[in-house]
């Protein structure tokens, strides 16, 4: 078997008396859109944070191609080819669209003109090539969350973490978003994402990991995971079937 | 593309440097070269805290520091003028990049970050004010020797040129810093810090080599001051005027822009001046009018005069577009 792109052993992240990663481990395999799903409080941001090089954790190690990256600055990480996008929208407010893209762009170029370039590039295939001199702060939810994409994007990662891109987008807006994802892992771009809207992860998702409480409680095809009586107990425990219904519309 | 073209530098430059073929008046002279120098003492500010977001309120930290290096140089160790101002340049830039490394290493941001560069002024001022060195309270006197070799001149109209000199190397350095990555970096650092460093920013790095420049920038102009009026003391050159007027300037005439310290150095010390005439200069009184002017910028026009033209001017322009264009936004 290949080496995994992204390999987790024993990842812990203490805040104060809680446990809020337990003892994480999990391989993202070259290629392939995977995806951590989990109910609300379930720490699969935090583990996106400590993959990011945002937090660091209190226990284990993290390797990319082999590589010991535990605790690696995020800058760093992002120079690896690890690109994040944020579950809350962090875009350049007081900059536009193309600006925004472009700062991603610059990671890989020096030229202004050549990032401003490669940026236009990225926002038409992601949509928001009619929005470019936009100001960031200007766009609607749905074009916010194709910004942090697109930024991330530019970057030219190989290994992209989606903290819930069609979070608080409508089915329409939902559907216009797969694929743009799906097109991007037909690039090459091995994707990580999390994500609580159904319909998505089960199209998208070739793997499909569970974090409950810190723990990943299941994996495996997203179809059978699904069907996993202790994922269905971990979340309708929480209520999260009405919301999933509201959000996406799809019977689990 | 917006920002400020090669051409308008040059254009606005070319204008400036008129003024002594059509007036030899030494009022009009000295005017300038107070504002110009300002206007450099602002636009170091402006690379720092305009473009990158971190308000210092202790640029008097980097004046000081050229102004002292330029001036113990020569008195005390018989440096020439010219090596003594460019050591200068250097010295204030390696206060910045160590205040710099004490504070972005300490994670400081925002007014914490403000009331660290304030409590370093004060604390150099305060060493200067004593140690034998500075002159200590008596301050540091340059010995009069009007030859171009010692950078000093009979008259005002050399002084001009050079402080005009050193405005458009500034112009050019923050230009040239607008359309680089480097610039890319600064105002994504400004925006938004953890995005930045998302997409690869070294943010600490950034800031620190911000505030190098910034700092080396506002040096020059106490090195420059220091050869103009011949003396300081530990009030002048790390006093807090200067790093009011540091700021007030690029404020005033548009934060973050290359224009807004030179357009704001020249309102601020025009309204001072209108104001000591009419009041018949009442001491105080144009710090009075500064701190006015800076409430109603804050309050009404927080991108400063140039942002200010800038809404004036995409009005005008929407007012002219036809009506169907406007159906797009």
């Amino acid at each position: 078997m290949a080496e995994p792109l992204l390999c987790l052993q024993h990842v812990c992240k203490r805040c104060g008396g809680l446990l809020a990663v337990d003892h994480v481990s999990l391989a993202v395999e070259v290629g392939r859109i995977t995806a951590l799903i989990g109910p609300n409080g379930a720490g699969k941001t935090t583990l996106f944070s400590i993959i990011s090089g945002f937090l660091a954790p209190s226990e284990g190690r993290i390797f990319h191609r082999g590589t010991d990256i535990t605790g690696m600055p995020p800058h760093l990480l992002a120079r690896r080819g690890i690109a994040r996008t944020f579950q809350i929208m962090q875009p350049f407010a007081g900059l536009t669209v193309h600006e925004n893209i472009a700062i991603g762009a610059h990671l890989s170029r020096r030229s202004r003109a050549e990032a401003l370039d490669a940026a236009a590039d990225v926002a038409s295939k992601v949509g928001l090539g009619q929005v470019l001199e936009r100001p960031a702060a200007s766009l609607t939810v749905a074009a916010r969350k194709r910004l942090e994409l697109a930024r991330a994007v530019a970057t030219n990662p190989e290994l992209l973490l989606l903290d819930e891109v069609l979070a608080g987008l409508n089915p329409g807006e939902v559907a216009a978003m797969m694929p743009i994802i799906r097109h991007l892992a037909g690039r090459g771009i091995t994707i990580v994402m999390i994500e609580h809207v159904m319909q998505a992860v089960i199209s998208l998702a070739e793997h499909v990991f569970v974090l409950a409480e810190g723990r990943i409680i299941t994996q495996g095809a997203p179809q059978e995971v699904v069907g996993n009586a202790r994922v269905v107990e971990a979340y309708l425990g929480h209520g999260a079937a009405a919301r999933l219904a509201a959000a996406g519309g799809t019977h689990v | 593309m917006k920002g400020a073209s090669l051409a308008h530098i040059v254009l606005v430059i070319a204008a400036l440097a008129a003024v002594p073929l059509l007036t030899a008046s030494n009022v009009v002279l000295n005017f300038l070269v107070v504002a110009l120098l300002v206007a450099l003492v602002g636009q170091g500010w402006n690379v720092l805290a305009g473009y990158g977001g971190q308000y210092s309120f202790g640029h008097a930290a980097f004046f000081g520091t050229g102004a002292y290096v330029t001036a113990i140089l020569q008195m005390r160790y018989g440096v020439n003028a010219w090596i003594a101002f460019t050591l200068g340049i250097a010295g204030g830039a390696l206060v910045g990049a160590a205040i710099g490394a004490l504070a972005f290493r300490s994670g400081l941001r925002g007014s914490y970050f403000a009331l660290v560069t304030l409590a370093f002024a004060e604390v150099l001022r305060i060493l200067a004010s004593v140690a034998p060195v500075t002159g200590a309270g008596v301050g540091i006197l340059i010995a009069l020797d009007l030859r171009p070799q010692a950078f000093q001149f009979q008259g005002r109209v050399p002084f001009y040129w050079i402080v005009l000199t050193l405005v458009a190397v500034s112009l050019l350095i923050v230009r040239l810093i607008e359309q680089s990555r480097f610039g890319a970096w600064l105002v994504a650092v400004r925006e938004n810090e953890d995005a930045a460093r998302a997409v690869g920013v070294d943010t600490a790095r950034v800031k620190l080599a911000a505030m190098t420049i910034s700092a080396a920038i506002t040096a020059a102009g106490g090195g420059f001051y220091a050869q103009y009026f011949l003396f300081i003391d530990s009030g002048i050159a790390y006093g807090p005027w200067i790093s009011i007027a540091a700021l007030l300037a690029p404020i005033v005439g548009g934060i973050g822009t290359v224009f807004g310290p030179l357009l704001g150095a020249l309102v601020v010390k025009t309204l001072g001046e209108i104001a000591k005439l009419v009041t018949g200069d009442a001491p105080g009184l144009d710090l009075v009018v500064y701190g006015g002017v800076l409430i109603l910028v804050v309050a009404f026009a927080p991108q400063g005069i140039a942002g200010l033209l800038t809404s004036l001017r995409l009005r005008f322009a929407r007012l002219r577009s036809s009506p169907p264009e406007r159906a797009h936004g």
